[in-house]
């Protein structure tokens, strides 16, 4: 998959590599502050209530 | 995976195994090695991407929480200090005081209430504790359950806050030690809990002649450690306590770690005077 994209980025070296690197953050920020916000609740790691 | 996975073959692969160029073979020619490297690659690679998830993750959890939960607590703190400025007192409403088990939301949830110092866990340790319980309250600061008692009042002011992440009020909170003070601030008043449990002896499970230790572990749903005589719900309150929860172990929600403290004196405020428990504390 990595391979794949990485051949399918346009331009030279530095380039590609600057497209890497906003991908990586584009796929972080998403996790970050989309994915982990919503799937956070529903993991039973931060109870901190007694059931009332 | 696609056959497109495959990173072109590099000298020392393209022996015996490999007959010709990526682009130059049909996918039907990959050899029975290819498939079994292409498949372990996949393999690979989706395993490193989860465990780096898994990573950014925990990283979220202890850190970016944490700043979120800061801007908020922050934006309570303010609005707090704003409400005391202009003579409004959240506690109040219409002249007397928000009895507990009274009309629901006559504090809205999510609001800041009052402010809570804790000197063992640092001179610079204080939250503004919010009205409510609710993960989006707790997002703030420490929560009040509603319907227990307020700050001062005869019964058990019940306060549960986050322990790992989301501003972690609570992270410390196995630190305390009998006699320790917890120091509630509202509008008017410095109220000064201190931590039950045998002074002495250091002994925090010491149940004392009222019954209540001043640390337990509990299960979840042992909502008796907030009932108005905490651990003897029923009975009629005629102490003024604090209760502050949390979760336990440290990031899980197997149990929860529960403080008892009592109301040892009160304070009037004073301009900026602080009371004596705290640093440079003169009242």
């Amino acid at each position: 998959m990595y391979v794949w994209i990485w051949r399918h980025l346009p331009g030279a070296l530095s380039w590609k590599i600057l497209q890497v690197a906003l991908l990586v953050a584009a796929v972080s920020a998403l996790l970050l502050f989309v994915i982990f916000p919503w799937l956070e609740p529903k993991l039973p790691i931060n109870k901190v209530t007694v059931n009332q | 995976m696609t056959i497109d996975d495959q990173e072109p073959p590099d000298d020392q692969e393209d022996g015996a195994v490999r007959t010709g160029g990526r682009h130059a073979r049909p996918d039907s020619a990959m050899s029975r090695a290819d498939k079994v490297r292409l498949g372990l690659r996949g393999t690979g690679q989706t395993l490193i991407t989860l465990g780096v998830v898994v990573l950014l993750f925990v990283v979220y959890e202890l850190w970016v929480t944490n700043i979120f939960a800061q801007e908020k607590q922050h934006k309570v703190h303010s609005a707090l200090e704003k409400e005391w400025a202009n003579g409004d007192d959240p506690l109040v409403v219409g002249g007397s005081l928000n009895l507990p088990g009274s009309k629901q939301g006559t504090i809205p949830t999510g609001t800041g209430i009052a402010n809570i110092y804790i000197p063992r866990l640092g001179t610079d340790y204080h939250f503004t504790i919010v009205e409510g319980t609710n993960d989006a309250d707790l997002e703030k600061g420490p929560g009040h359950y509603v319907h227990t008692a307020l700050p001062g009042q005869v019964g058990n002011f019940a306060v549960a806050g986050h322990r790992v992440g989301k501003g972690e009020p609570f992270l410390n909170l196995d630190h305390l030690r009998p006699g320790d003070a917890i120091v509630i601030e509202t509008k008017n008043t410095w109220y000064v809990y201190t931590v039950k449990g045998n002074v002495q002896t250091g002994d925090l499970n010491d149940t004392g002649t009222d019954g209540i230790p001043g640390r337990e572990i509990v299960s979840p749903s042992d909502t008796d450690v907030i009932s108005a005589v905490a651990d003897h719900p029923g009975q009629t309150p005629t102490e003024k306590m604090i209760t502050l929860t949390t979760c336990h172990p440290k990031f899980t929600a197997t149990q929860r770690m529960i403080l008892h403290g009592t109301l040892s004196r009160q304070v009037a405020r004073n301009g900026s005077a602080l009371p004596k428990e705290l640093a440079g504390g003169t009242i």
